[in-house]
């Protein structure tokens, strides 16, 4: 024998030798095409077609999914920590608190009230104070019946001036003299002369009218330029906002009214009159929100609204890992109000024993498949996918029926003596029932990568180290199962991830001891409404799954993960 | 080495009958029968007896049964009936891990997951040998095949031929008497398969191990065996050295399978000892030798080899037979002439002759006339 290991095979056929040697020539220099230019820019154009003519053909899927799929979740993950609510809904009071400390135990300043007065009484106008009401509810119990009791109360303290002012002149009740005092002439005009189609002209402050009245110039234009657009009523003929009236009030005890001598010159100086005088009642804002709701004078409410302020806000995934938002920064909820925390580990500890359960019932059963004639493999693929013909729905219910306490099992267990009848076996609505009910409806996933990577195993491999002197067992240990391996990888990754973020049959099988995080996300979502914090929930399950894929790859390589060939 | 092979060339002629009281045969088959249906056999009666140090092939087409003799003596298959017996004890009921048999695979088989040296190592493993002990004994088997460099390699990365002889260092590093090796080289290209045939049967005869090789190419197993087995039908239909088995076949089956050969059919008007005459069913006499007829009126298959048939007259012997043949091609073929002729009817009568300075080229159209020595051909058993 020469030295025919390192020597060239002297073949000229495509052999593996031949290929990389040819490899290593190609390495050596930029190989050019017959017209001169780079053999990879020529091949890159030439490939340019194929490539354009791949895309056009997964271009509707792609759009599909980019629609139906990728845009519906990137908007719920957004949801996560969106919070413009609190901003949008009080933009006046979000900015008074800008210089409140949260911090302190103190109820913030009168202008923080009068903001607020004002924002609440636009927010129950528009019906949104309820919203508000419910999304710091999430942070702050009892916020949303704050919120729902205040919208009917604030009205209380604008009538306080309301009624005051219609007792001096009841013009100040009536729709028209508000418009002459506030609108433009040359609006009025349009207005009068609109027929009813088209647009309404929209509604136009006199010149000078903000600087006599600054407060309630702002007002009555907000409450005409929603009359317009949201209830399509004329200004001309809607009596304005008890809110008008405040900030009227508040206009005339600060500014000075004397030099006025527009429309309605007169009435308003009355008015002027009557706020100077000793008898005129008032009422501050601060008195007015705590007549409403004792808990506007306590600083959690303002404490809350500072701290969900900002536009963006970290707090549903704070609540998703059992913390909450402090003035001091995040911290850890009380003991006992944990509860995501807990249910992740029990999400994922029952998918890892629901994985292992299919791997070590799944094993024997693709490992006979693979070794058995394809005529009896054929047979026993179909039992094997025959789970998959039947509705999730009918298999878990099945379950039910098998497990619970007036069960089949039971039944057949007090009838062999084995359990009394008064010790009838809990198997349902706790972590066994889920674990057995996945167990069953995830098996196919896992059988069917295993029997792929196992029918690719060829025979002579176990009769090769059998021949080799090894054991039954050892050839199987050492030679079969090193091989299957990839199987069990595939398996696993599909089992696991499945069992992550299943939902129908632990919501069905599962009580509240075998309830999985996704049960708590379809909750949040269903029924507290709480979107955010189902959005954070899921995008963190998301992130672990994505995590475990990583460290996976990491350990195992992902190229080993084979569905098949 | 030099008589292992002349004690495997005596038995040659002998061992085609069952011989139980063989005592110094190796290994054994005695009235082996095998059938997987229970319906037909796979093997029908096999008997045979290898000498220690008998490189021996099992030839023949697929399905003739001799991958499930090899498979049965590896122990992944169970005789139906009969016994196997290796250096004279049975072995029907011991598991293949226990045989201490080396088997070479088709594709070899060699543990994807594992390094070269991990497979080489494996079968020591088993075997609890030491570690310093096990990687001595790999060292030298990597370097029997001049694979010495490679042991850390996976064999994905290395081509055909090189997972060959891992696969041959393999089945040798826990030393064993006998080597099974089920078409080794079949998944080889032309020129490796060449040199590796010489590869192995240097490697077997140098280390004195018993071989049994199964192929279906018969040019492997001519040139590298002591001994052929042509299996057909479940039976031995031949067991004998390879130029006994290509001059003297001794049916037809044989005489078709191994080589080019030529065939007429006709019957036997007289035998004279060691030669008769046959009467070919156009009428033309030939001479031949009988083989497998004993009476005159038989009907019989007569079969020439095509480099065998002479068609200069003066080298006949006198008063030989001879046949008028018309030439119907002539193919250059380098060191040789193929020339198709029709004889007797027959198309597809071949001749081959050397390409010497004065060697006749014949024309296609020219009537010849052609004959042989009756030694070179041999009446056997007609076609049923």
């Amino acid at each position: 024998m020469t030295d025919a290991a390192t020597e060239p095979d002297k073949i000229t056929g495509p052999t593996p030798d031949n290929a990389l040697r040819a490899a290593d020539r190609a390495d050596e220099g930029p190989v050019l095409a017959a017209d001169g230019t780079p053999l990879k820019q020529s091949l890159n154009r030439a490939l340019r077609a194929q490539k354009l003519r791949a895309l056009a053909l997964i271009a509707p899927l792609l759009i599909f999914v980019l629609v139906s799929f990728i845009a519906p979740i990137g908007d719920m993950l957004f949801r996560s920590v969106e919070n413009q609510i609190v901003s949008e809904t009080l933009p006046r009071t979000v900015r008074a608190l800008a210089d409140y400390d949260a911090a302190s135990e103190e109820v913030p300043s009168d202008e923080v009230f009068e903001a607020a007065y004002y924002d609440l009484f636009y927010a129950a106008e528009r019906k949104e104070h309820t919203r508000l009401g419910s999304r710091l509810n999430y942070e702050m119990t009892g916020a949303s019946s704050m919120f729902r009791k205040s919208g009917r109360g604030v009205d209380d303290i604008g009538e306080v001036y309301q009624d005051q002012f219609e007792d001096l002149d009841a013009n100040w009740d009536e729709a028209r003299p508000w418009a002459e005092l506030m609108g433009d002439p040359d609006w009025i005009a349009a207005q009068e002369a609109w027929d009813g189609e088209g647009d309404m002209p929209e509604f136009e402050l006199r010149s000078d009218i903000a600087e006599v009245l600054p407060r309630a110039a702002n007002s009555y234009e907000i409450f005409a330029r929603y009359m317009q657009s949201e209830e399509g009523d004329s200004p001309l003929e809607e009596e304005p906002w008890s809110v008008v009236h405040t900030a009227l009030y508040q206009d005339l005890s600060t500014g000075d009214v004397s030099g006025y001598d527009g429309p309605r010159a007169e009435m308003l100086q009355a008015a002027d009159e009557l706020v100077a005088t000793p008898e005129f009642e008032t009422i501050s804002f601060r008195d007015g929100f705590e007549e409403i709701d004792e808990d506007w004078v306590e600083p959690e409410i303002w404490r809350t609204i500072k701290t969900y302020s900002p536009a963006f806000t970290s707090g549903y995934f704070l609540n998703s890992v059992d913390m909450q938002k402090t003035p001091d920064g995040p911290a850890l909820r009380d003991e006992d109000e944990r509860i995501y925390g807990l249910l992740f580990q029990r999400t994922m500890f029952m998918s890892l024993v629901i994985t292992f359960s299919c791997i070590l019932l799944g094993y024997p059963i693709a490992y006979l498949l693979s070794n058995l004639p394809s005529s009896k493999a054929n047979l026993l693929m179909i039992l094997v996918l025959l789970p998959f013909w039947t509705s999730l729905l009918v298999r878990t219910s099945a379950w039910k029926v098998m497990l619970q306490q007036q069960g089949v099992i039971n039944d057949v267990l007090v009838w062999l003596g084995m359990v009394a009848d008064d010790g009838r076996l809990v198997m349902i609505n706790n972590q066994f029932g889920t674990i057995v009910a996945m167990t069953h409806i995830l098996l196919p996933f896992m059988i069917l990568p295993m029997y792929s990577v196992m029918s690719t195993i060829p025979p002579s491999y176990v009769r090769a180290a059998k021949s080799l002197g090894a054991t039954n067992w050892t050839s199987f240990w050492r030679v079969y199962f090193p091989q299957s391996v990839p199987g069990i990888g595939a398996g696993s990754i599909l089992v696991f991830i499945l069992s992550i973020g299943y939902y129908i049959t632990p919501e069905i099988v599962g009580g509240t001891s075998g309830i999985f995080i996704s049960n708590r996300i379809a909750y949040h979502i269903s029924s507290s409404l709480n979107w955010g914090l189902a959005a954070a929930l899921g995008t963190i399950l998301l992130v672990v799954v994505l995590a475990l894929y990583w460290a996976y790859d990491r350990i195992v390589g992902i190229d080993n993960v084979k569905l098949g060939g | 080495m030099e008589d292992k092979r002349n004690k495997s060339a005596e038995i040659t002629g002998s061992s085609f009958l069952p011989d139980s009281s063989h005592t110094d045969a190796f290994v054994e088959f005695d009235r082996v029968q095998k059938s997987y249906d229970g319906v037909q056999l796979v093997v029908k009666d096999l008997n045979l007896n290898m000498p220690k140090g008998e490189f021996l092939t099992m030839l023949g087409p697929s399905g003739s049964g001799k991958t499930t003799c090899l498979m049965m003596l590896a122990g992944f298959e169970t005789a139906t009936h009969g016994d196997i017996r290796l250096d004279g004890k049975p072995i029907n009921n011991i598991p293949p891990h226990k045989r201490g048999i080396g088997m070479v695979f088709q594709n070899y088989a060699l543990f994807p997951h594992m390094t070269i040296a991990e497979n080489l190592s494996f079968p020591l493993e088993v075997r609890k040998i030491g570690k310093s002990d096990r990687e001595t004994k790999v060292k030298r088997a990597l370097d029997m095949v001049e694979m010495g460099a490679f042991g850390g390699r996976r064999p994905a990365q290395l081509s055909g031929g090189q997972q060959q002889r891992i696969a041959l260092a393999r089945a040798l590093v826990f030393e064993p008497e006998l080597v099974l090796m089920d078409e080794p080289l079949g998944a080889l290209d032309k020129q490796l398969r060449e040199k590796m045939q010489f590869e192995i049967t240097d490697l077997a005869h140098r280390l004195g191990i018993t071989v049994v090789y199964v192929t279906h190419d018969q040019t492997e197993a001519l040139t590298m065996s002591d001994r052929v087995a042509v299996f057909d039908d479940g039976r031995i239909q031949q067991l004998a050295a390879p130029d006994e088995l290509y001059e003297r076949p001794q049916n037809s089956f044989v005489a078709q399978f191994i080589g080019e050969n030529n065939t007429m059919e006709g019957t036997v008007r007289e035998i004279k000892g060691e030669t008769c005459v046959v009467q070919l069913d156009d009428g033309g006499l030939i001479d031949a030798v009988p083989v497998n007829v004993t009476k005159v009126g038989e009907r019989t298959r007569v079969s020439i080899r095509p480099e065998r048939v002479e068609i200069n007259k003066d080298r006949l012997q006198e008063g030989a037979h001879t046949l008028k043949a018309e030439v119907l091609e002539f193919v250059y073929m380098g060191d040789i002439f193929r020339t198709r002729l029709r004889v007797a009817g027959n198309d597809e009568f071949v001749i081959k002759t050397r390409n010497a300075p004065d060697q006749v080229r014949l024309e296609p159209g020219t009537e010849i006339e052609i004959g042989w020595l009756p030694e070179d051909c041999r009446a056997l058993d007609a076609p049923n």
